[in-house]
């Protein structure tokens, strides 16, 4: 699908299993609607059975005890057009990490630096922008953001925002816009990518996966026996565009664990519930801060592992997810939860039931086999 | 204030709650004027950390130089597009948010008009600045205040109401229709989001001496009008009386994780 922007395959290291590598595609989503009324549900049981089902009532496939996990990350407007001021020539910024503020306490972030251009032209036809040096300045209106280093690639810098804070948010609020995707039919707003349960501007595209998260399915939960507890992880880039950096994707990514969720998450176990992930966001958080036990503590960390077919999941019972492609990042920690086949046999069947892919699309409940 | 006014919250000890204003990441619309500069300046006394938004940058200069450690942001809360953006800044700035205080409020007509006379715009103004854009800012920040409330942090909206929305008084039909609505509004949300741990309060804080008042009553004796200092004292009770409490339950309350943007042990990124 290399007219989307999200996700362009994503050249994996180890390929795709026979088994999944030609599966048939799946349509997108074209219009940015969280909650279709017919959106659907394919669900994959531990024994092996799968059903279709509306995804409104997708609370109703857990049990009293289990506990739902989101990401509660708020999506930050991290797309900004700016000056280059060397060279005078046009560019866009999307934001892609959170990095120190250092001694000097300025907001910093890693960055991807398009040249000219929207989100029209699909990222890996965009113009590529201006060399980029240290101490580069961009422009956006009258505040200037500094070029600090490269990290690794031409298009890949340490962005460092004005030192005072007010002054850095308003220039977000102001002049950045979400992440946009080139298989959509219009240009996302901000309340577009922003799930009912955003707290903190801190994912760099939306956890679209929480989409599904609505008040009436949080009191479902509750008044099903189900806990409801979140992470905030700062979601990444889906796609950069660019072979070389693709291969790198996912970026390294923080997240917070409140005691709260760490305490829900030892109470469902105690009552031997299931832990349901929103998104694989959650399911990378939560792993890594697992590292290979059965149990997570509160605080902060920084999920860099990847997720794949050889991965032995230490505390995620079930994930509930969009669909994805074959021979994408998302799609691979997929593979660490059910065996091959039943993922291609769960593509197919939602392909030739006219399921949607991406970010507005269509979802899926995976639950892991027993260990 | 009328107390009858208060959703029932109180039960926790008010004042011992006020031990939890500081740190109490709070935010306040309308808050360079009348009883919304009171409030900031009473939260910022106790040590709260505030944003409090308003439309005229001259006077958010004048209030960020007498609050240094607030954090003034633009924006009009009738205009929906205003709305994304300065959650953005509340929730950025604060790195979170645990009480939202609607208070900015539109009069409608100036002067005061028989509903008979009053302009559907200067209506729809009314109900823009006193329902709509509470309606829309609480439910940008609700993430944000259900976040706090998991968190064992509480989680308070206040709603500035006034006796007009209860009594039909000649000449406020658009003030008073938009402030029943406001207060409606505030009643069922407060039933849905119980459970969700978020505390809705409406609050009439009485006839003050404030710069609305002067719109609507030119001629009013201000000497028997209250100061908003005081009304502002009142509200600051009210949500420390619906915070969870006493402080002992909410212990970790104060060791919450750092987030993630302030913390740089939890940045990914440093130089190549």
């Amino acid at each position: 699908m290399r007219t989307a922007t999200r996700p362009a395959p994503l050249r994996v290291p180890h390929a795709a299993s026979s088994t999944t590598a030609r599966l048939p595609p799946l349509e997108p989503a074209r219009d940015p609607q969280q909650r279709r009324a017919d959106a659907r549900l394919l669900v994959a049981h531990a024994d092996g059975t799968q059903l279709h089902a509306p995804r409104a009532t997708w609370y109703a496939h857990l049990a009293p005890g289990d506990v739902v996990i989101g990401n509660d990350a708020a999506t930050l407007p991290a797309s900004l057009f700016a000056r280059h001021v060397p060279t005078n020539r046009a560019v866009e910024i999307r934001l892609a990490g959170h990095a120190p503020r250092a001694v000097d306490g300025a907001l910093r972030f890693a960055a991807l630096i398009f040249g000219a251009g929207d989100w029209r032209t699909p990222t890996e036809e965009r113009a590529q922008p201006p060399a980029l040096a240290s101490d580069d300045v961009l422009a956006c209106g009258e505040v200037t953001l500094v070029v600090e280093a490269s990290l690794g690639h031409p298009r890949l810098v340490l962005l460092r925002f004005p030192r005072d804070d007010a002054l850095a948010w308003s220039l977000l609020a102001r002049a950045g816009h979400p992440v946009q995707y080139a298989h959509l039919r219009s240009a996302l707003a901000p309340w577009d990518v922003t799930t009912p349960i955003a707290s903190r501007p801190f994912a760099f595209e939306a956890p679209s996966a929480g989409f599904v998260l609505d008040w009436r399915s949080v009191h479902a939960l509750r008044v099903r026996g189900i806990a409801f507890a979140t992470l905030t992880h700062a979601a990444g880039l889906s796609s950069t565009g660019d072979e070389a950096l693709d291969a790198r994707l996912p970026f390294d990514e923080p997240y917070v664990i409140p005691l709260a969720t760490a305490q829900a998450i030892a109470r469902a176990q105690a009552r031997q519930g299931r832990i349901v992930a929103i998104g694989t966001s959650v399911v990378r958080a939560l792993e890594h801060a697992a590292a290979g036990t059965p149990s997570v503590h509160a605080g902060a960390g920084i999920a860099r592992q990847r997720i794949g077919p050889s991965t032995r999941l230490s505390l995620v019972d079930a994930l509930l997810t969009g669909t994805h492609e074959p021979a994408t990042s998302h799609f691979e920690l997929l593979r660490a939860f059910v065996p091959d086949e039943t993922l291609a046999r769960a593509h197919r069947a939602m392909a030739a039931r006219g399921y949607r892919t991406h970010e507005f699309g269509d979802s899926m409940l995976l639950f892991r086999p027993a260990r | 204030m009328n107390a009858s006014r208060l959703s029932p919250a109180q039960g926790a000890d008010a004042t011992t709650n006020l031990d939890l204003l500081p740190g109490l990441r709070v935010a306040v619309t309308g808050g360079t004027s009348g009883l919304g500069h009171a409030l900031v300046a009473a939260l910022v006394g106790h040590r709260a950390h505030v944003a409090f938004i308003a439309r005229n940058r001259e006077a958010l200069q004048r209030a960020q130089a007498r609050f240094p450690g607030a954090h003034a942001i633009a924006a009009d809360v009738a205009r929906k597009e205003d709305i994304h953006p300065a959650a953005l800044q509340i929730t950025g700035l604060l790195g979170g948010l645990d009480v939202l205080v609607n208070n900015a409020s539109s009069l409608g007509p100036v002067p005061l008009a028989l509903l008979g006379d009053t302009e559907c715009e200067a209506f729809e103004q009314a109900l823009g600045t006193n329902v709509l854009g509470p309606f829309r800012l609480t439910r940008a920040l609700l993430g944000a205040l259900a976040a706090s409330a998991r968190e064992g942090r509480g989680a308070v909206v206040v709603n500035v109401s006034s006796d007009a929305a209860r009594q039909p008084y000649p000449g406020w039909g658009a003030y008073g229709a938009s402030k029943a609505a406001l207060l409606h509004m505030t009643r069922i949300w407060d039933e849905e989001a119980r459970e969700d741990g978020i505390r809705f309060l409406s609050i009439d804080p009485g006839d003050m001496d404030t710069p609305l008042h002067a719109l609507a009553v030119p001629d009013a004796d201000r000497a028997t009008l209250k100061a908003p200092a005081h009304a502002a004292a009142e509200i600051v009770q009210a949500i420390a009386a619906a915070l969870p409490g006493p402080p002992a339950a909410r212990g970790h309350r104060h060791a919450a994780p750092t987030f993630g943007l302030r913390g740089d042990a939890d940045a990914a990124w440093g130089p190549a």
